[in-house]
């Protein structure tokens, strides 16, 4: 395997790292409201994410970094060109991650209430634009070359919202809040889990429609048929799989299938990319790993940094996740009508 | 305004803006990490309550750093794709290592260390604090790394052909005195950022006549650590000082507003130029100091701005290669002189603390309030002057800013992005000023809280 498809599978792989964990995050931000029911509910649910929502996002900021270094003409050509949905993006994470840490600093309802609606909003609005944002890449959109023979994106933000981009966005929309409901039931107790499991089956069907009409979309669309057939078998078994684990209450299967299934959509759309990484809709010549990649020697020393670090990385993290693996529940929260500041008051 | 000088605000504002809240993260972190050592060490528990008080202040400014570090890492692409393009096989390098080596090392371990203290035995969990800051470290060393290459190309060749810059040799990049310099400056930097905020905030508690057990040796570690800082900033900013002469000498003159080339160059104290920049009327300054602190000698020869601005065209083709110099001149001062008055009302306030004895009064009080701010003033200006001096270029010899901007962002778009991030920046400013206000105001927990709060209410810092 050359370096540069080694990179394409790196990005891939950081992409997949991405969407499972920050995807929980997405799903359960925009439950938040609907699962929790009260200040005590709700205070429990941010407690699953509270230790690992830093570290699952940082799987986006290293997914950004490699792609510079492994393949800066995408990077700058995708970046440059989705400009509005990427700054959207941009705004939420920085609302939800202050939200998150900000809404129990301070004692009063509406305080929490406020940033509780932050969080829903946040989290929805990414989820939905990562899956336009990645439609738009598969399908391709339309470059041009610039006077410097840089491949620049010609279409407008308008272009971007496509149908099939839009069924691209709400198939990610709906698989998060599905994938954020396994999560949820798999790491409380109680009320939690009981509305987290059912609401898990409703979002999950819908999700499986909309996978469906997706995929199938995509298979319509592109050249390399038997990747998407291949990859959607696999993210049809273990989407059903999924459910009909979560029906029995193996919340742990549920969550671990629903994992790969996510991973298998993420693999797919790479799969049907490869070797491009922005066809080009307009005819002529897209972006792909040899033309918008780094020198070799560049992505021979990322290389070893990317093989020395990735495992200890993993090590780490899967080390909080054991940590913190115990189910939470309104116990676990001292005074959970108040705040963090009343509390130590109380 | 056109969409280059509204991206180059925009980086500006946001940079700045990242660049408040990060030395106060690698400064506290550390602070934090040594409260808590205390208290594991001697079991006292004014420590264990001074480490959550001031680790509470710490995960509040955390926060604001995390996400306005998020758009850094996009907004090369954004704003600036011509540049990303042409440096990117090098610089993307760094960036990428910064994420793999060090953010996810500061999440994830600052993740078990507020969510641990029940989960975690006592020394596992101290360690987890002590692995967070040293990862504020690997951070702060690689990103600076990255923008040393933009002061200083080193270890790359130009390829005509694909018209852009070519890693040939990483260490070169990682190891050039002028990253080693720019690190060995802003770390203790932020060191006495950090030190002034945690005196400032413990002196306002001994005004206050609160929790004196913890505001005392609080207060006196903050101003040790400020004006050791200073020192240490001192030295390693003589160094960057005459790196910079050497690498850069348009940036040293316009720090000076030294017009002509010089012999025994005066360092000068105050400067009054023509409007355009190019020449001086009124000048006072110091004899030969500026030729002994960039050459080493005082009798030794500083170039002018308009004879570089002679060389410059003549080996890069005509253009304007002044920096806006008024703004070069007074922000090397005004970088300096606000952390020489905050070491200066460190050392007075621990000279008024020896055998024992607290200050006192009204000018005590402000100026305890007033301290904090000082070295973010000081940061803010010393990057400003880095980085407005080293304009035209984006990447030094290499690349132009106006060439570095994206040519498919319209002005629309840009000015947009601008006022949305600027005013919710300005929002967030808000918020966090009014949360530490309070959380000051609060104060720590009381003794003999945690004895109770240690079975039920673990979760005192989370959510
Ligand atoms: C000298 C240090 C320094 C400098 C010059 C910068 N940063 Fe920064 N950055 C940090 C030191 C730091 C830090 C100490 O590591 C932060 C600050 C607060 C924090 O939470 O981590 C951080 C956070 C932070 C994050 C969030 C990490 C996370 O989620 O944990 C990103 C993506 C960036 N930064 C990226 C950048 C980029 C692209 C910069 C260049 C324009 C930049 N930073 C300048
Ligand atoms: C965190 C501390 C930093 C601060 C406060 C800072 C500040 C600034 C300022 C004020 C400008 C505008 C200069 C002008 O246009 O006159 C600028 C420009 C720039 N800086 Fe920095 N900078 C910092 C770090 C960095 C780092 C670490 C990088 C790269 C790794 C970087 C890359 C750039 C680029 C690409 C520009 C060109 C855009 C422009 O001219 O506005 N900066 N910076
Ligand atoms: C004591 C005398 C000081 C000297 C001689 C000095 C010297 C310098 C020089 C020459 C630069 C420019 C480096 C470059 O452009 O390559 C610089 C930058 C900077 N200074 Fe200072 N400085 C001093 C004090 C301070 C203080 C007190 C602070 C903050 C508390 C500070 C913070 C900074 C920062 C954040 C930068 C930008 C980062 C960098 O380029 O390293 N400096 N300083």
């Amino acid at each position: 395997m050359s370096l540069n498809s080694f990179w394409f599978v790196i990005i891939a792989v950081l992409w997949i790292g991405y969407f499972i964990l920050e995807g929980f995050d997405f799903g359960v931000g925009i439950l938040l409201k609907v699962v929790g029911k009260n200040q005590a509910e709700r205070r429990v649910i941010l407690t699953t994410l509270g230790p690992v929502w830093d570290g699952n996002e940082v799987w986006l900021l290293v997914a950004g970094g490699a792609t510079f270094a492994a393949f800066p003409e995408w990077y700058a050509t995708l970046f440059g060109g989705f400009y509005l949905p990427l700054f959207l993006i941009l705004v939420s994470l920085i609302v939800r991650g202050v939200a998150f840490e900000y809404r129990s600093k301070y004692g009063k309802a509406q305080w929490r209430n406020r940033w509780d609606t932050a969080i829903t909003i946040s989290s929805f609005i990414p989820a939905l634009l990562w899956g336009v944002a990645f439609a738009n890449i598969v399908r391709g959109v339309p470059l041009k070359a610039d006077s410097h023979g840089a491949l620049q994106y010609a279409g407008g933000f308008f272009n971007l919202l496509n149908p099939y981009a839009l069924v691209g966005g709400l198939t990610t929309l709906a698989l998060f809040i599905t994938h954020g409901a396994y999560f949820l039931a798999l790491k409380t107790e109680g009320n939690i889990r009981i509305r987290a499991n059912s609401i898990a089956t409703q979002a999950g069907l819908v999700t499986a429609v909309l996978a469906l009409i997706f995929l199938g979309w995509t298979l319509f669309d592109v050249s390399s048929k038997g990747i998407v057939i291949g990859g959607s078998i696999i993210v049809v078994v273990a989407w059903l799989a999924a459910l009909g684990a979560n029906l029995r209450g193996f919340e742990g299967w549920a969550f671990l299938l629903s994992s790969i299934a996510t991973a298998a959509v993420v693999i797919t759309l790479f799969g049907t990319l490869y070797p491009h990484v922005m066809p080009n809709l307009g005819g002529g010549a897209g972006l792909d790993i040899f033309n918008a990649s780094s020198t070799h020697y560049t992505l021979k020393v990322m290389t070893v940094v990317a093989v020395v670090m990735t495992p200890l990385v993993l090590i780490y993290q899967g080390w909080t996740y054991w940590v913190f693996r115990k189910r939470i529940s309104s116990h676990d929260i001292a005074h959970p009508e108040s705040g963090v500041l009343d509390t130590i008051h109380a | 305004m056109n969409a280059l000088s509204l991206a180059r605000w925009q980086f500006a504002i946001t940079t700045v803006y990242h660049f408040i809240f990060v030395p106060i993260t690698i400064g506290s972190g550390f602070l934090v990490a040594g409260l808590q050592t205390a208290w594991v060490r001697t079991s006292k528990e004014k420590y264990l309550r001074a480490t959550k008080f001031f680790g509470k202040l710490f995960l509040i400014n955390f926060a604001i750093g995390v996400v306005t570090g998020i758009v850094q890492e996009f907004q090369f692409g954004m704003n600036w794709s011509s540049y990303s393009r042409f440096v990117g096989d090098i610089f993307g390098a760094p960036l990428a290592m910064e994420g793999l080596l060090a953010f996810f090392l500061e999440s994830t371990f600052l993740g078990l260390w507020i969510f641990g203290w029940d989960r975690l035995p006592k020394k596992v969990h101290l360690a987890t604090i002590w692995i967070a800051a040293t990862g504020t470290l690997l951070s702060a060393y690689f990103i600076l790394a990255a923008n040393a290459f933009m002061q200083h190309p080193v270890g790359y060749v130009l390829n005509q052909t694909r018209g852009r810059a070519e890693l040939t040799n990483i260490m070169k990049v990682l190891t050039q005195n002028t990253a080693y310099s720019a690190f060995l400056h802003t770390i203790p930097s932020a060191f006495l950022t950090a030190g002034a905020l945690f005196a400032g905030v413990a002196g306002w508690m001994i005004v206050k006549g609160r929790d004196a057990d913890i505001a005392r040796p609080v207060l006196k570690a903050g101003l040790i650590t400020v004006v050791i800082s200073f020192l240490i900033v001192g030295v390693s900013g003589d160094y960057t000082a005459r790196i910079m002469t050497k690498q850069q000498p348009m940036k040293m003159a316009a720090a000076e507003a030294l017009y002509d080339s010089k012999a025994n160059a005066p360092f000068s104290i105050f400067t009054i130029g023509t409007l355009d920049g190019s020449r001086p009327v009124f000048q006072i300054g110091i004899p030969s100091m500026l030729s002994f602190m960039s050459t080493g000698n005082f009798n030794g020869v500083v170039e002018g701005v308009n004879d570089l601005q002679k060389q410059y065209t003549a080996k890069y083709g005509a253009g304007n290669y002044k920096p806006n110099i008024p703004l070069a001149y007074w922000s090397f001062r005004l970088m300096i002189g606000f952390g020489a008055i905050a070491t200066l009302l460190a050392a007075l306030v621990l000279w008024l603390m020896r055998k024992g004895r607290l200050p006192k009064g009204r000018w005590f009080g402000i100026s305890m309030i007033v301290l904090p701010f000082l070295p973010i003033l000081a940061n803010s200006f010393g990057w400003i002057f880095t980085e407005s001096a080293r304009q035209p270029w984006v990447v030094f010899g290499l690349m132009k800013t106006a060439d570095g901007v994206s040519p498919t962002v319209n002005t629309g778009s840009v000015a947009f992005t601008v006022v949305v991030f600027t005013l919710l920046y300005g929002l967030l400013a808000v918020i966090e000023f009014g949360l530490i206000r309070r959380t000051i105001k609060v104060g720590p927990e009381p003794e003999g809280m945690h004895a109770k709060a240690e079975e039920a209410s673990t979760l005192v810092m989370a959510y």
